[in-house]
């Protein structure tokens, strides 16, 4: 297993670089460094020696790819690629184009996402798990219809209508917590309490329908039948035999965005005024700070395939048939 | 029994709601502190994030906000007269000009601005002025600085600039202004606006180069010949020719003082690594010091302890008295304890706090326009019924900006000297109806422009005499009104163009619309809109969107057709409105403001006339002439004036809008207890609907649990009987 492990950690330097260099050459298609510069810069009275000056000074008055300048291996590395992109496998990530560290800000942001996503994440499992236990507990009465036509419902409403659904009703009607805000510490509670519930809400939908799928499947398999033959109630079915082995995917589907739940939700944080990090890329691609967005791209490359190793772990844990070799 | 049991769970759960809904206390949904509860704190929001607020670098609206009552340039703006004027800040004075010939031989004031080659502007700054408490300034009893030339161990702990608990201060002195304007040509700090001074300020671009050639001098060391001090409280700024305007400049952040200690301190390597650094933290002499500055959810300003005796103004504009601006006249400043603004990207959570009370003044989104403002029959604005209810008050003021439909003068179709392009750009003017524009994406906040110089500047004249005469004309109403479409289209026939279609190539007229893509979805009702009013002439509009900067690069190349633009003013001079037609200001031969490229002889000729005078009817009548000039040859549609809707909470004292100054904050005051009282009695929790909701959920839980039941308690059937 640890040979396997170190084989899928060496696939992610290929991964990394050919990631890098695409978001690399897409960026650049779309900008300049000139541009970078203006956006920095401001809008009025900007020189053209000031842009120069920003460019010296934020190492972008490099060639691309090629340094014609320079000789040997220099002319290669001497670029604004390796410079700027083949640096972070360092994992420094250096600082925005607007002068600010990025690791100290990831560092600071990812904690207010995480302070959302990992209640959002567990209180939605138990709900989406007992709700589809329940309609697959009925399956095939009006208790399952209405409950899937309920999910249909729930899936085919857009979550910016939760959102501020949420806000008025919760916020602003009833008044029981801050529409928007946020404070760290235990002070964080009553402004988790309604993104987390808005959250949930807009995820029972799917969830409970993929969940429901999962159990039903696992009802009809032979051992079931056998269980039941054995006279064993139906609540013990459910709970001993069915849940178990449908905990197989569904551990293994929770496992792999795991590490990405730091990176957090761009509307969800906007909303309600999380300082995290689900706005953190766009508003970098809106301020064209290259900095972050190759860094944030690097980041979110590595933790996604970290996720991908994590669940294959995760199967050997709950499925001892599954061996990594 | 059981109906005796089900009246006493009936009666306690009514007993639970009535007890739930009857609790009055502190609003659950106050997003501060309950400790602040009724502090001497103002609320306000942000929704765009600050880049820097180091005073060389910023330069954006969202950043003064911050930096204005931070930093303290030698002169600001009176807070109640109009027109805007200038009075000293930390200057015991506005500083008069002395001219000096080649020789720098003083010259009569009177002398003819041709014969000056240098100005003087000598600033006196009054003594005893500290800055706020800051680490940099730190002493041990030796009389070395706690935190200057630190070892990277000791700094490796210090991850915010509280981390240093050591504070100091030091007095103002002239060192510091002429170590700022120093830093506005340091190529390590690439001020915005050094390509601007470099034409000003004597030696500037010099100083640059020389700075280039040493990266890591210290600017102390190295002397400015634009600068001169003269004495602890005395600098001089010597500027090339005669530029009336640079007093303005004066009283912006980008000339307001920075202590040498500020470079010292936070250029110790590794601070940067936790984002301790001037643009992050800076260091000012002003009523505030910025406490916390977490641009991704809350910004804190406090006072600061150090701030020098500034006293409320004792006079302002008639009608000021009745208005209550005058209340707190000859009062110290400033007023408030604490100024909180908390990130709001969007705009319904940042409305709906506001009607909570959780912010003390809210500008209006679009969202919530409806739902704060009625536009009555005569077509002004006033608030709705729900705002009146909470004695919430309006404020409009026009804004110093213009926005503009400009036509790029180099193009070969609507540009360039030609009759046939003048009347074909006439033509596109009488046809483009703004007065529809404002109504539909404005909600009619904006003032139907004449010219390039707003309302509330020197040289915008009003009613009839300042209408644009090729596009309007005076009713018998008394009322402005657009020459009627027939006229745009006879224009555009006498351009060679009838009804849209191109008599020398029998083809019909296409233009082309260069604009910045927003990426929202009025993008596309704007772009729609335009093509209609293009199309009412039979011109056929492509509309080419792209992103910010690639329609800055093509207005920078002259690749831009017609293009929309605005300006806002750096300070209340119309100069710095009508240099946006001046030739030799053009963007794409000189990389100037004046996006259309426009040039004309006679109206540069009058312009240079225009800048050095005085406020006065001769500039006055020359403003006329210029103004005459861009209407007749019509390089842009002029749009509309910005108009800004300020709501007001009831227990802010009366404010006057100012659009030029930034550091007005010192002047607010707020009444804390009030506050405190309508948020309670606004946002008690109510808390029976979601009693009513639990027993609805249980209601139809009940069916499930008896169906359940049911099934596990049902006999076995017998298949075989």
């Amino acid at each position: 297993m640890i040979a396997y492990l170190i084989r899928r950690l060496l696939y992610l330097i290929p991964v990394l670089i050919g990631v890098n260099l695409l978001t690399f050459a897409l960026y650049f298609i779309v900008n300049s460094p000139e541009d970078i510069a203006r956006a920095q810069l401001g809008g009025k009275h900007i020189d053209q020696s000031v842009v120069q000056d920003w460019e010296d000074q934020h190492g972008y008055n490099k060639p691309l790819f090629y340094n014609n300048k320079e000789t040997g291996i220099a002319a290669l590395t001497d670029t604004l690629f390796v410079k700027k992109s083949l640096i972070l496998f360092t994992f420094n990530f250096g600082v925005s184009d607007s002068g600010r560290n990025i690791s100290h800000d990831v560092s600071q942001r990812m904690w207010p996402s995480i302070y959302i996503a990992i209640p959002t994440l567990i209180i939605g499992l138990l709900v989406n798990i007992t709700f589809a236990m329940l309609l697959a507990f009925f399956r095939q009465t009006y208790v399952d219809l209405s409950g899937v036509l309920f999910c249909i419902i729930m899936m085919s409403i857009s979550g910016l209508f939760y959102i501020i659904s949420g806000q008025y009703f919760i916020g602003k009607v009833l008044q029981l917590v801050p529409i928007s805000g946020f404070e760290g510490g235990f002070s964080a509670f009553k402004f988790v309490i309604l993104p987390v519930v808005v959250g949930v809400i807009g995820g029972i939908g799917a969830g409970t329908r993929w969940y429901r799928t999962i159990f039903l499947e696992e009802m009809g398999k032979d051992y079931i039948r056998t269980a039941r033959a054995k006279g064993l109630a139906e609540s013990r079915v459910l709970f001993k035999h069915v849940l178990k082995n449908a905990m197989i995917p569904i551990v293994t589907g929770v496992v792999v965005i795991i590490p990405s739940l730091f990176l957090g939700s761009l509307i969800m944080e906007s909303f309600f005024g999380i300082p995290g990090l689900g706005s953190y890329t766009i508003d970098a691609i809106r301020q064209q700070d290259f900095a972050i967005v190759r860094a944030m791209v690097f980041l979110g490359t590595i933790l996604y395939c970290i996720g991908l190793i994590m669940t294959d772990i995760a199967y050997t844990i709950v499925d001892p048939r599954v061996r990594l070799q | 029994m059981a109906r005796k049991h089900l009246s006493k769970t009936t009666l306690l759960t009514l007993a639970a709601i009535l007890l739930l809904t009857a609790c009055k206390g502190k609003p659950w949904n106050d997003p501060y502190p309950a400790a602040d509860a009724d502090a001497n704190v103002y609320y306000a929001s942000f929704s765009e994030q600050p880049k820097t607020l180091d005073p060389a670098q910023s330069y954006s609206v969202d950043e003064a906000v911050f930096t204005a009552q931070i930093y303290e340039p030698p002169l600001q703006y009176h807070y109640l007269k109009r027109p805007y004027t200038l009075i000293p800040l930390t200057a015991t004075e506005v500083p008069k000009p002395i001219f000096l010939d080649a020789n720098d031989e003083e010259l009569p004031a009177d002398t003819a601005k041709k014969n000056i080659v240098r100005t003087v502007y000598e600033i006196h700054i009054q003594p005893g002025i500290n800055y706020q408490p800051h680490p940099a300034f730190a002493k041990k009893p030796d009389g070395s600085y706690y935190y200057h030339n630190l070892s990277a161990a000791d700094l490796a702990d210090k991850k915010s600039l509280a981390d240093f608990t050591q504070t100091g201060t030091r007095e103002l002195v002239a060192d510091d202004y002429v170590y700022e304007i120093k830093r506005l040509a340091d190529p390590r700090v690439q001020s915005p606006i050094f390509g601007f001074l470099g034409k000003y300020i004597q030696g500037f671009t010099d100083f640059n180069a020389q700075l280039k050639q040493n990266n890591n001098v210290d600017l102390r060391q190295v002397p400015l010949q634009g600068t001169q001090v003269v004495d602890k409280y005395t600098y001089k700024i010597i500027i090339n020719g005669y530029y009336p305007q640079f007093l303005y400049w004066l009283a912006m952040p980008f000339f307001a003082p920075v202590p040498w200690e500020a470079d010292a301190f936070y250029q110790q390597p590794g601070l940067a690594n936790s984002n301790i650094s001037l643009a992050w933290y800076p260091i000012g002499t002003g009523a505030y010091m910025l406490e916390e500055n977490n641009p991704n959810r809350q910004m804190v300003m406090t006072r600061n302890p150090n701030y020098h005796k500034e006293y409320y103004p004792m006079e302002g504009e008639p009608g000021d008295l009745k208005a209550g601006l005058l209340t707190k006249a000859g009062q110290q400043l400033p007023f408030i304890d604490k100024f909180v603004f908390t990130l709001e990207k969007e705009s319904i959570p940042r409305w709906n706090k506001f009607l909570q009370g959780y912010y003390d003044q809210s500008a209006i989104s679009s969202d919530s326009f409806d739902q704060a403002i009625k536009i009555d029959s005569a077509g002004s604005p006033e608030i709705t019924p729900l705002i009146k209810a909470r004695n919430i008050s309006l404020q409009t003021s026009v804004s110093p900006g213009n926005y503009y439909l400009g036509f790029n003068m180099l193009d070969s179709i609507v540009g360039r000297d030609s009759e046939r392009a003048r009347k074909l750009r006439l033509a596109i003017a009488t046809a483009m109806n703004y007065d529809e524009y404002i109504a539909i994406f404005l909600n009619g906040r904006g003032v139907l422009a004449q010219g390039p110089i707003p309302p509330g500047i020197f040289g915008y004249r009003e009613g009839k005499e300042g209408i644009n005469p090729f596009v309007y004309e005076w009713n018998n109403n008394n009322q402005i009104q657009r020459k009627s479409l027939d006229e745009a289209k006879q224009l555009l026939k006498e351009a060679g163009y009838p009804n849209g279609r191109d008599l020398t190539t029998d083809e019909a007229l296409l233009l082309n619309f260069d604009v910045m893509s927003g990426g929202t979805a009025d993008d596309q009702a704007f772009y729609s809109w335009m093509r209609k009013e293009f199309n009412q002439l039979g011109i056929q509009l492509q509309i080419r969107d792209t992103q910010y900067s690639r329609f800055q690069e093509k207005l920078r190349n002259g690749q831009a057709q017609i293009f929309m633009w605005g300006w806002q003013a750096d300070y209340p001079d119309p100069e710095n409105f009508l240099f946006l037609l001046y030739g030799p200001n053009g963007e794409v031969k000189y990389g100037g403001e004046n996006a259309t490229n426009y040039q004309n002889d006679q109206y540069d000729a009058l312009f240079k006339k225009m800048r050095n005078l005085p406020n006065g009817e001769a500039r006055q009548h020359i403003i006329d002439q210029m103004v005459a000039i861009a209407w007749h040859d019509s390089p842009a549609v002029w749009g509309f004036y910005p108009q800004g809707f300020l709501l007001t909470q009831s227990w802010v004292a009366p404010t006057k809008p100012n659009e030029i100054a930034n550091n007005t904050l010192k002047f607010l005051s707020i009444d804390p207890k009030l506050r405190a009282e309508l948020r309670d009695s606004w946002n008690q929790p109510i808390l029976w609907p979601l009693t009513v909701v639990v027993l609805i959920i249980l209601a139809g839980l009940l069916p499930i649990f008896y169906y359940y039941w049911r099934r596990q308690h049902r006999p076995v059937r017998d298949n075989n009987k």
